[in-house]
């Protein structure tokens, strides 16, 4: 019965964002109905053509462009999948009986991510073609 | 009951304080940008200074009407701006103004706050990808760009913080925080600041709103009320950052004579300030060179910050 009544335990403190993540949406809704009861309704095809950038727009929204930052993508997967392991060592790498091994430890991750941006640089990802 | 009773006080507090205090920045940043500029800045709403400003906007922009252009892809468009904005409101749940004053104290806390903040940028690229509009594709791709690069170095800086308290809590860490730190964290204070400014796509990092080349990027073809929202959501996303880089690198509530939650507000505003600051000061970067920053500067900056935290911490 206890981890039932609100904010003890782990879904107890989870169950407040919930909450909070449902008002967020009701403020979201609450929003645009007001609008909704407050505003005009006059659709026009003139009005509903793309804006874009003031003239009738040309072919398509979804037009190919080249996507020069698709590189920056692995690199951030790569390090970020890296960087995620740090939290939970973070709390506990200064604990009695850790101490020096961790920090080794911390170096040789910190030479591994170094290494990959190093390896990014020399291979001129990082520089605009 | 009482505790759930004690909860919902506390989120209708949280729910005032998102409410209230972006349109406090936001009246900042109108005044303080046109001292800036030696302009006066609104000067007529509400009668003292146009302090009602920002609420004649929202009036105003409650009866506009809501314009979804054909071409748009319509749910996507529809759910972007909620997608903006609703993760900083449900940040704002673990972030501490006072000891013990705070939604709830989630254990990973530190982790908890990226991963939301994170979603936020989501919104930006749903807008830009469903308007069905060649800027708004653009300023969307610049902006999962920006969120790919800046993600890291703000990770890397927060996990510093991590180290030094031995706890992911934020309330923890402010409670382990110590004055010293201001200097020990110093370099992952600013990576975490700049960082957090290019993940808010502020300036000098809004290339991907960038009006003067893809006219206002996701947000061109939002009209009314999603429009307005997706303002809210810049403002409140200052708060945000504001607020984190207190309670991680400044010490929350710490300070002398004055209570803890008026040292937290004083900060807060204070940093605020200084995003204002700098959205007047500095020219916007071109996107090449803002990757370079991250990855060149932010990033090699972080690793140096987590060295010299390991090394203090275990010596």
């Amino acid at each position: 019965m206890r981890d039932y009544q609100g904010v003890d335990g782990y879904f107890g403190s989870y169950a407040v964002v919930a909450v909070l993540l449902a008002v967020g949406a009701a403020i979201f809704a609450g929003a645009l109905l007001v609008n909704r009861l407050l505003r005009p309704d006059h659709p026009t095809e003139a009005k509903l053509t793309t804006y874009e950038c003031g003239v009738d727009p040309v072919g398509d929204g979804w037009a190919q462009s080249q996507v020069r930052y698709y590189v920056f993508t692995y690199l951030y997967v790569v390090f970020a999948v890296d960087a995620v392991f740090l939290f939970p060592w973070a709390t506990v790498f200064a604990a009695p009986g850790f101490g020096m091994t961790t920090l080794v430890e911390m170096f040789v991750f910190l030479a591994f991510i170094a290494l990959g941006i190093v390896y990014a640089w020399r291979k001129r990802v990082l520089t605009w073609t | 009951m009482p505790e759930l009773l004690e909860v919902a006080i506390r989120l209708v507090v949280i729910v005032g304080a998102f409410l209230v205090l972006p349109l406090i920045v936001g009246q900042m940043e109108h005044k303080a940008m046109a001292h800036m500029q030696s302009r006066l800045g609104p000067m007529y709403a509400g009668g003292f200074h146009g302090w009602a400003q920002l609420i004649a906007d929202g009036v105003k922009f409650m009866q506009k009407e809501d314009v979804i252009p054909a071409a748009a892809d319509r749910t996507v468009f529809k759910l972007a701006p909620a997608v903006a904005l609703v993760p900083y409101l449900v940040v704002l749940v673990v972030i501490p103004v006072g000891p013990g004053l705070l939604g709830v104290d989630l254990d990973a806390g530190i982790f908890f706050v990226l991963a939301v903040m994170g979603v936020g940028v989501l919104g930006s690229i749903m807008a830009g990808w469903s308007s069905g509009n060649k800027y708004s594709v653009l300023g969307g791709m610049r902006s999962a760009a920006q969120l790919m690069s800046y993600e890291l170095p703000l990770v890397l800086a927060a996990s510093s913080v991590a180290m030094a308290a031995g706890t992911l809590s934020l309330q923890g860490i402010v409670e382990a925080w110590e004055p010293w730190w201001l200097a020990w964290q110093a370099i992952g204070a600013v990576v975490f600041f700049v960082a957090g400014l290019a993940e808010l796509r502020r300036p000098p990092f809004d290339m991907p709103i960038a009006e003067s080349e893809i006219i206002m990027g996701p947000m061109t073809e939002y009209t009314g009320m999603r429009f307005a929202l997706f303002m809210l959501t810049e403002y409140a996303g200052i708060v945000v950052l504001s607020a984190l880089t207190t309670v991680l690198y400044l010490g929350g509530w710490q300070g002398p004579l004055l209570p803890g939650p008026v040292w937290t507000l004083i900060k807060i505003f204070a940093l605020a300030f200084v995003v204002i600051w700098v959205r007047v000061s500095f020219p916007r970067m071109r996107e090449d060179q803002l990757q370079r920053l991250a990855w060149v500067g932010l990033v090699p900056l972080a690793l140096v910050q987590l060295a010299l935290t390991g090394v203090v911490k275990v010596l």
